[in-house]
């Protein structure tokens, strides 16, 4: 179905939904570069105003990729909850943003709400959304999650422990989790990149990882971030995994080129479930997203990359999730240019995420080949502290000396939770305290001294 | 200058003087050994929640270095002088990315050879090149320029011991990794070997990578290639990447492929150093 809207003597005209999203999208360079960005500031304007008057109930009837030809729209179609849509059925995209950050949208509104929004929904809507609305809006969802804590509880923020080396040495990642849990980092992961995806690497570090998490009685979860396939090798073999990490994307063909398919992450929460070794909780998965990611697989179908990268949350959500993070500025200046960019794309996946219902985190980072800067990541991370992200990464120093990108620091999660009032996960605070970890800490616990980390 | 309000778990850093920093205190017990454990930022000390101004500015200048080696410019002149000395003919080409920002938003114009080039070097077919370099500026000329030079004049005379001829060096500007495969079909090559500048790393700004590809032409995938990566002080030096490049093309001449097909099986390849 074609869209149409003028301004003065123009009629700009949208061959069908997918374009429309196109052009409505704010500039960033991975639209250019895949050729669906709108060619003038006016034609976006255009877009965005036919988007608007666009009734959310058409989004129901027109599929930007085909539903006999993909499998994550067959699952965004298959799962929608139409008596959970019913409250905003009537509203066009327009009405629906005035309804979001009206009062009528609360925290229970929205939560009830969730299964019954398509991504495609989140992602027009926030096409016309500026920073404050994302912020506004992601503040009032409330997505709580749980293993062995609390994660995504109001006045909250978590931190992942990032403790990556460049040769998976076990003496190298030590010295990392110690650093960052005495900086009061780990409460939402323990979660290693590891730099070879064998089995018997990942075992060795969820090993690892376990080791110091029993020995210091931490109120908190360990990931190897391996393939799938490859953590289900480990389950076989009897390793101690707690989260089953992967990377997904919005298309079918994106997670073809990731080597998943739905039924492989349905088996791996399976196996993962099967272990039990939640306490407070069992939600199992992690994982993780990037706009961006479809296009370098050339598996985008023409549709902009931030449609696609809300769509991947359809596939987060189906798998009762964790955490799940938006990689923002890993992947280079082609698809998202400088800070700006950056900034609105973390903004826009971390509101996505929570209005589908996620317990959305974001890797607030950049390469050195983008236009940014620590300047760029403070802000996007103060943004997100108000918008009430559920976690950020936690890298010594900002500087992955393994993946050569800069995240947030521990030392950032600690100004961050300062600045806004935030606490980490209560049981991983009560364990602080009961550690001795705090802004006057000197000196390393003794449980925490790294000869008796086994690795000094 | 910043005071640290709490008692910073502190260790200051150990080479350069803290710039600004109050008056560094000793170490307490386990922090100076997790510095010992690892290459990452460990071990900052606090002001406040924040890092020290030491480490603060240890962290930007890493940052600058790395920017300004992604925004560096190939000295060609210089480089094709200290090329010429190897008594190799050096040929220049350019990607279709007109300048840098075009050359970072656009990938695809990175890998596909300026018109004026492809006629230019199709004038120099032969069809006797069994290898020919290619210099490309790629994310990082400042390691290029550094490395490159050192790395062919140490190949060149092992490569023709090993009985192949090595033809004229290109150097290549906005270049990506692929346009080798322009260059080396447009020169009759049946092979390239494509020294580029890495994404620098605030480790490492001017690191060099070497990449292999049989029969090249475009088209050619990532997979169809060998990578010797890190190649830099501190990384892995000039001698073991052409250790490793010499014995990759003989073999690649023995099993007629490069990429996923040719596996480095020697028992013991040239490991990489810690980084630094």
């Amino acid at each position: 179905m074609a869209f149409a809207h003028r301004i003065g003597a123009t009629r700009h005209v949208f061959d069908d939904l997918r374009v429309l999203l196109a052009r409505a999208t704010p500039f960033r360079s991975g639209d250019a570069l895949a050729g669906v960005a709108a060619e003038s500031a006016e034609q976006r304007i255009a877009a965005q105003r036919a988007l608007a008057d666009l009734p959310l109930r058409h989004f129901l009837s027109e599929a930007v990729i085909p539903y006999e030809t993909d499998a994550v729209t067959r699952l965004i179609i298959d799962r929608h909850d139409a008596s959970a849509f019913a409250p905003v059925a009537h509203l066009t995209v327009g009405g629906f943003r005035d309804w979001l950050l009206s009062e009528a949208a609360t925290p229970a509104s929205l939560a009830a709400l969730a299964p019954g929004l398509t991504p495609e929904m989140a992602a027009a809507v926030s096409k016309i959304m500026r920073l404050s609305d994302l912020v506004a809006v992601a503040a009032k969802c409330r997505v709580v999650t749980r293993f062995r804590n609390t994660i995504g509880l109001q006045g909250r923020l978590s931190i992942r422990l990032q403790p990556n080396d460049p040769t998976d040495d076990p003496r190298g990642i030590a010295a990392q989790i110690v650093d960052g849990l005495m900086l009061g980092a780990g409460d939402a992961v323990i979660g290693i990149n590891p730099a070879t995806d064998s089995v018997e690497a990942t075992i060795r570090l969820l090993e690892l990882i376990d080791g110091v998490r029993e020995r210091c009685a931490i109120p908190t979860q360990s990931c190897v971030l391996a393939h799938v396939t490859t953590s289900l090798l480990a389950i076989e073999r009897g390793a101690p995994l707690d989260l089953v990490f992967q990377s997904i994307g919005g298309t079918e063909a994106v997670n073809t080129s990731f080597g998943v398919t739905l039924p492989l992450l349905a088996e791996a929460r399976e196996a993962a479930l099967s272990l039990k070794r939640g306490t407070v909780g069992n939600d199992v998965m992690y994982f993780e997203t990037g706009q961006g990611s479809a296009l370098s697989a050339d598996a985008h179908h023409g549709c902009d990359q931030q449609t696609i990268e809300a769509r991947a949350y359809a596939v987060a959500r189906e798998y009762k999730p964790f955490l799940v993070n938006t990689v923002v500025g890993f992947i280079g200046p082609e698809y998202l240019y400088d800070g700006k960019q950056i900034t609105r794309a973390g903004l826009e996946d971390h509101f996505c995420g929570k209005l589908l219902g996620l317990p959305m985190g974001v890797d607030v980072c950049y390469t050195n080949h983008a236009e940014a800067d620590q300047d760029d990541m403070d802000a996007l991370l103060t943004l997100l502290g108000v918008a009430g992200v559920t976690y950020v990464m936690g890298v010594a120093g900002a500087d992955d000396v393994m993946l050569a990108y800069q995240s947030t620091s521990f030392h950032d999660g600690l100004s961050v939770r300062a600045a806004l009032g935030k606490r980490p996960a209560p049981e991983f605070e009560a364990w602080m305290e009961r550690m001795g970890i705090g802004e006057g800490t000197r000196d390393l616990p003794e449980a925490l001294a790294p000869a008796l980390l086994g690795a000094a | 200058m910043s005071t640290p309000t709490a008692p910073a778990p502190g260790v200051t850093e150990p080479t350069a003087p803290a710039h600004g920093a109050t008056e560094p205190s000793a170490p307490a017990p386990g922090w100076a050994a997790l510095r010992r454990m690892t290459p990452a930022r460990v071990a900052l000390g606090r002001a406040g929640n924040a890092l020290p101004t030491g480490a603060h500015l240890d962290f930007q200048e890493a940052h600058a270095r790395a920017r300004d080696a992604v925004w560096s410019v190939l000295d060609a002149e210089a480089l094709a002088a200290a090329l010429g000395t190897l008594g190799l003919p050096v040929l220049r080409a350019a990607s279709r990315a007109a300048n840098r920002r075009d050359y970072l938003l656009r990938p695809d114009l990175g890998r596909r050879l300026a018109e004026q080039d492809h006629a230019a070097l199709a004038a120099q077919r032969r069809d006797d090149l069994p290898l020919v370099f290619v210099v490309a500026d790629g994310l990082s000329a400042t390691g290029v320029q550094a490395a490159a030079p050192a790395v062919i004049a140490a190949a060149v005379p092992r490569l023709r011991q090993a009985g192949v001829p090595v033809g004229p060096v290109v150097i290549a500007t906005q270049a990506r990794v692929a346009l080798g495969d322009a260059i080396g079909a447009a020169l009759g090559a049946g092979m390239v070997a494509v020294l580029i500048g890495e994404r620098p790393g605030l480790s490492a700004p001017a690191s060099l990578g070497v990449y292999l590809t049989l029969d090249p032409r475009p088209g050619r995938t990532d997979a169809e290639r060998n990578c010797i990566s890190n190649v830099r002080e501190g990384g892995l030096s000039a001698e073991a990447a052409v250790e490793t490049l010499v014995w990759l093309v003989r073999e690649a001449g023995r099993i007629g492929a490069t990429g996923v097909a040719l596996k480095d099986m020697r028992p013991a390849g040239p490991a990489l150093p810690p980084p630094a």
